[in-house]
Formats: structure tokens, sequence, C-alpha cells
């Protein structure tokens, strides 16, 4: 804090603009224009957690799900902010209403922009999948060769279970490259609900 | 037309090298590392030597022959980029920002990239091809 303040008022000498500047921890929570991170800070900060992350691992898989564990963390918080930010938020007893909220408000909250497509599996009634044509948290990564498995989108497929989860739809989520024409880096979000939401999704019809 | 580029590292040594043109010798990889350490040497010297007093220099920027032209641009940290070009091209000043936009873009913020080290970057490649094909064009 001491530290924080000094600096801003080394800062506002320079530029009176600056004595308003109050530290993140004391902003408006409500307030999103204006607020949003660079891009470029973001990319740096993910790509020093993914650095401490593979040290931290044996495989793939093992980094898929601590990268998934890490999103966990920001979506438990992400649901909650986004709730309290919204006046007129109801609460999603429905899969398809917060599949669609998570497709919506959610990447809109981190993206800026809605989800390309939400699709329900033709397989298995419990599986459903949200794409992104061009992910912004892997924008600038290119995985070398003997990584191909790895997507760097399991941060954001943990954020999406954290969400899932903290609504009470608990799922299985992961991420999967699947590139179409034009979209080299498409990526989708994979969702398995688990077998008693649909259960309880019976009884609510 | 542009015809390659190199990157170099601040110790001279060649990180990324790529040729743009059909129509160029080919280099032994060997070689290709020799030419930019000599040109790592060539260009520590000239930013040694300038005539002008108090005056520090920043080294050499452009060297022009009959059949290329060469580019220098030296970053902060002393990361070197070189583009050799025909020598009737216009316009390699902002070529060179460009790349090094691009390289700061998908080599700097690529976790899988150890500084220094050879960029091995498809997304670097892919966007450099992009920006010399709309140079070219």
């Amino acid at each position: 804090m001491s530290q924080n303040s000094r600096i801003s008022s080394v800062l506002s000498s320079n530029e009176t603009r600056l004595i308003k500047r109050v530290s993140i921890v004391e902003r408006n929570l409500n307030k999103t224009k204006g607020a949003e991170v660079g891009l470029g800070a973001f990319a740096f900060l993910f790509s020093e957690m993914l650095q401490y992350a593979q040290k931290r691992v044996h495989g793939i898989q093992d980094l898929e799900t601590k990268l998934n564990d890490f999103g966990y963390r920001v979506g438990t918080r992400l649901l909650e902010l986004i709730v309290w930010r919204d006046k007129n938020s109801k609460r999603e007893t429905r899969v398809l209403g917060i599949l669609y909220f998570i497709h919506t408000t959610v990447w809109k909250t981190l993206f800026g922009k809605q989800a390309d497509t939400l699709e329900k599996s033709t397989e298995n009634e419990n599986e459903y999948m949200i794409s992104d044509n061009d992910p912004l948290i892997s924008k600038y990564i290119s995985v070398p060769k003997e990584l191909s498995e790895l997507n760097c989108n399991s941060f954001l497929a943990g954020i999406v279970e954290a969400i899932l989860d903290g609504a009470q739809f608990p799922s299985r989520v992961t991420a999967h490259s699947l590139p179409i024409d034009g979209f080299p880096l498409r990526t989708t979000i994979f969702i398995q609900l688990d077998k008693e939401i649909l259960q309880r999704e019976e009884q609510l019809k | 037309m542009i015809y390659s580029l190199y990157i170099i590292n601040k110790a001279g040594g060649l990180i990324y090298q790529r040729d743009f043109a059909e129509s160029l010798n080919k280099l032994t990889s060997n070689e290709y590392l020799v030419l930019a350490g000599t040109f790592h040497g060539v260009h520590a010297i000239t930013s040694k030597i300038s005539p002008v007093r108090n005056a520090t220099s920043s080294g050499l920027e452009v060297l022009e022959a009959d059949s290329f032209k060469l580019h220098c641009f030296q970053t902060l940290t002393g990361t070197k980029f070189l583009i050799i070009a025909e020598p009737t091209h216009g316009n390699i000043d902002l070529l060179l920002r460009r790349t090094y936009d691009i390289y700061s873009d998908y080599v700097m913020k690529n976790p899988f990239y150890t500084p220094e080290m050879p960029i091995k970057s498809e997304l670097f490649d892919t966007n450099l091809a992009k920006l010399i094909k709309q140079v070219s064009s």
C-alpha cells in the first residue's frame, strides 16, 4: 500500500491527472468502462503463469489440469462479480439459461465480445460446446510441436467450470483446438454436465 | 522486393533467418551464423568510431550495394533486425518497426520462447509472412 501511494505521489508531480488514481483494491467494482486490463499485460502475466506451471508438472495432461485449476479460482470470483454488477440478474436454473449466460455475458466481461457458437452435442444429451474463433487468451501463444496436444485455453475451461459449479451445474469442462477454414486458432470449450442435472432438468419441465 | 530478414541477439548469435525471394543464393546454416556474427562485430566497431566529438553513434544503419541494400535496426535491448532488400525499395524503416512489433507480440509474449534463443514460433512466421506480402503487393 505505502509503495503504491508513494509511486502515485511521485507520478502526480509530473502529471496532475494521476492524483485521482486509486489502487486497484479501492476502485469501484461496478465501474467497467475504462477499467480494462491491457492485453499485453495479461499476455505477459499468463506467459509467466504457464512457465511456472510447466516447471511443476509431468506431462501435458497434468499441465492442462493445472491451468484448469488456475482458471477455476478466477471463475468462482468472476461469477460473483458479474452477478453483483448486473442489477437485474436472476439465478439461472436451466441448463440452456446458464450456458447462454456464459456464451454472452461471461465472454463479454472477459473478452469484450460474445463467443462465436454454442452447440449441443449430437451424440450425448449432457454435452455442450462453446466455440471461440479467435481466442484472446492464446492470441500470442505458439505451442511447440512436441506439446501440440496442449491447449492453453484450459485456463478458460477452468473459468467456465467454476461458473457452472458455482451456479449448481457441476460438470467437467475441457478445451480443444478444432481449427476450421479461415480460423486456424479456433478453440472449443467442451462441457460435460453431470447426469443428475439432466434429471433435475426433467423435473423442472 | 524484400530479400530476407535476420534477427541477431545481443550476443551476436543469429536467432532467426528467413528468405522471402526465390532467387537468392543459399548459404549453409553455419555460414549464416558467421555472417550474423561478423555483422555484429562490424556494428560494434562502427558504433565506437564516430568522428564527431562527444556524440554517440548508433552504429551501422544502412549498407548499400549495387544489387541489394541492408537496413539494420537495433532495439534498446540490443537485438538487431536486419532487412535485406532491393536497392530501390522504399520505407524499410517502417517495415523494420512493424517487424519489431510482431516480434514483441508473437515471440516475447509466447510462454514457450526462451529469450536469446532461436525463434521457432508458428504465429511469428505467419504474421511475418502476412506483413511481407502486404509490403510487396
